[in-house]
């Protein structure tokens, strides 16, 4: 919190204000907590627990599917001999077909990534 | 307490176990698991020959309910997982139960089959076809006793009414209708008809711009014995008790019950914690039950302003709020129970644990469901948790918890001291001391 510069008696209300406040988040340890998560991302959402959270728990499940990219290889593949689920699953454009189960869930950017239990 | 217990079996089962319920007369419990398998377990028969054998449950029907799914049109993996499992009151001699994953409800009737029918005119044992020209006499078939069987058959399958992912399912008192919960919307149906639910939804909480989206229904049950009467609970930590006689579409509630938060204890996590995972009515349909990340509350029907009592479930866990919404533990759903004279209350936590409150004597302990601590008729030891300070030797200090093992669903006979514990891929099952 920070003290204005001012005088010596504004300087001791700030004092004790800032003895209240350090005195309120030891006695709350929610707020302790609240600014330890702060600190580490200072672009958390400014809603706490608002309509982001509960967006995301709505949208569980979501993997997408590009059909175009499935029959683009599929094309492909009659020419050459490709392997469906390649070594590397998160490569799911070009020559790769892409199966449901080969797609990643979709990464969330948000610190919470599951709701759903 | 009065509830000494012992363990009287306990089941590796192979999948994570996503629910735990009995049936009305306690000799059925059936588990759901992540696999969209449904395992029903019987009650041994009591036997004067093996007096301590009464209480064991044993398998009874193993069947997959529920496969995964892909919505191609929305993009979108339905997981086979089983949420809920509801039982029907038996009518007849088979069993009826409902099983849900996210989108579709399925009503199973398991029976048993312990004739055959013999002496076919058209085929043989075999089931190989006869010649019709070689048969010179007719037979009727005969029923010959056959080693039992337990088949489980899908009788009716409600698909395609949920937007959203199902959460909570409850059979109605009336046993002709049951509800469906998902994020937004109530459904109802009638058991006969598979082909749509009641239109309107009976609650349908969806804002017209999705921008404006504040709380999500989290849990929802009918009344135990008023068949007009449901409640629900939403993510805001809110409960609302609706009356269908009222409107075709309730989205008026008849009651409201919050309890009224102190804005300087206001902080981040606020809302999160004070989310309601689970609702459950007592037996008597008095009280309703509401558990939320840190607390378990009772509330009398008659006061909305606020619940008649409140316990700790894990109250220590306060301080700890940062590192849990970092691993997603905060958002655990946990589910609480009855017993059946609706004395006690219990709900499962963190490391094994599971909480049990009396509310006559107000005392409380807190026992583990693990397997070195749980040997086949032996007692279980109450377990404490140390918070800051000296730690004695039985207790065990919040930081050395193990966050992975939760126990999010658990069941209590409906009027034995006999609950199922459900410890990520084991069941428990402990039951009171027998002398």
């Amino acid at each position: 919190m920070a003290a204005p510069v001012g005088t010596g008696a504004r300087a001791e209300d700030s004092g004790h204000e800032k003895q209240d406040f350090q005195e309120k988040e030891s006695v709350i340890p929610e707020r302790a907590e609240e600014a330890k998560l702060k600190a580490k991302y200072p672009n958390l959402g400014q809603k706490p627990g608002g309509s982001d959270f509960l967006m995301k728990r709505l949208q569980k499940g979501q993997k997408y599917f590009d059909s175009g990219d499935y029959n683009m290889a599929k094309a492909k593949m009659k020419n050459k001999q490709l392997p469906t689920a390649g070594p590397d699953k998160n490569l799911v454009t070009g020559d790769h077909i892409p199966k449901p189960q080969d797609l990643p869930q979709r990464k969330s950017s948000l610190v919470a990534s599951k709701l759903a239990g | 307490m009065g509830l000494l217990l012992a363990v009287g079996l306990q089941s590796g089962v192979a999948d994570i176990i996503s629910t735990v319920e009995f049936n009305h007369t306690g000799e059925l419990l059936a588990t759901g698991d992540k696999g969209g398998r449904v395992v029903i377990f019987q009650r041994e028969q009591e036997s004067k020959n093996q007096p301590h054998r009464r209480g064991e449950y044993n398998v009874y029907s193993t069947f997959q309910s529920h496969e995964p799914e892909f919505d191609y049109l929305k993009s979108l993996e339905i997981e086979e997982k089983i949420n809920k499992i509801r039982w029907l009151p038996q009518q007849n001699a088979a069993y009826f139960l409902l099983s849900t994953n996210d989108k579709t409800v399925k009503l199973w009737k398991v029976s048993e089959r312990d004739k055959r029918p013999e002496g076919y005119n058209l085929k043989d044992e075999d089931g190989r076809l006869r010649d019709p020209s070689m048969i010179t006499s007719l037979r009727v078939p005969v029923l010959r006793p056959m080693d039992l069987m337990v088949e489980a058959t899908p009788r009716r399958v409600f698909a395609n009414a949920h937007t959203y992912h199902i959460n909570s399912i409850s059979v109605n008192s009336d046993y002709e209708t049951y509800m469906s919960a998902d994020d937004l919307r109530i459904n109802l149906w009638n058991f006969e008809i598979t082909n749509q639910s009641f239109t309107p939804d009976i609650v349908d909480i969806k804002p017209a711009n999705m921008e404006e989206l504040t709380e999500v229904i989290t849990a929802a049950e009918f009344h135990p014995h008023h068949c007009n009467t449901f409640v629900y609970s939403s993510s805001k930590g809110t409960i609302r008790l609706c009356d269908m006689r009222t409107a075709a579409l309730c989205d008026r509630h008849a009651k409201f019950f919050e309890e009224p938060e102190d804005p300087s204890n206001r902080s981040f996590f606020s809302e999160i914690i004070s989310s309601i995972s689970d609702v459950k009515f007592s037996h008597s349909g008095r009280y309703i039950m509401t558990r939320d990340y840190l607390t378990v509350k009772v509330w009398d029907l008659n006061m909305e302003n606020r619940p008649i009592e409140t316990y700790q479930v894990h109250d220590y866990l306060r301080s700890k709020l940062c590192s849990l919404y970092e691993n997603d533990c905060i958002f655990d759903k946990f589910e609480c129970v009855w017993n059946g004279s609706d004395s006690v209350i219990m709900t499962g936590s963190y490391n094994n644990f599971f909480r049990m409150f009396d509310r006559n004597t107000k005392r409380d302990v807190t026992l583990e469901a693990s397997r070195e601590n749980s040997k086949p008729r032996a007692v279980l030891k109450p377990r404490k948790v140390c918070v800051g300070g000296k730690r004695r030797k039985d207790e065990i200090s919040v930081d050395s918890l193990d966050f992975s093992k939760k126990i999010l669903h658990t069941a209590w006979h409906p009027s034995e001291n006999i609950i199922a514990v459900a410890a990520t891929n084991n069941l428990y099952i402990f039951q009171d001391k027998v002398n």
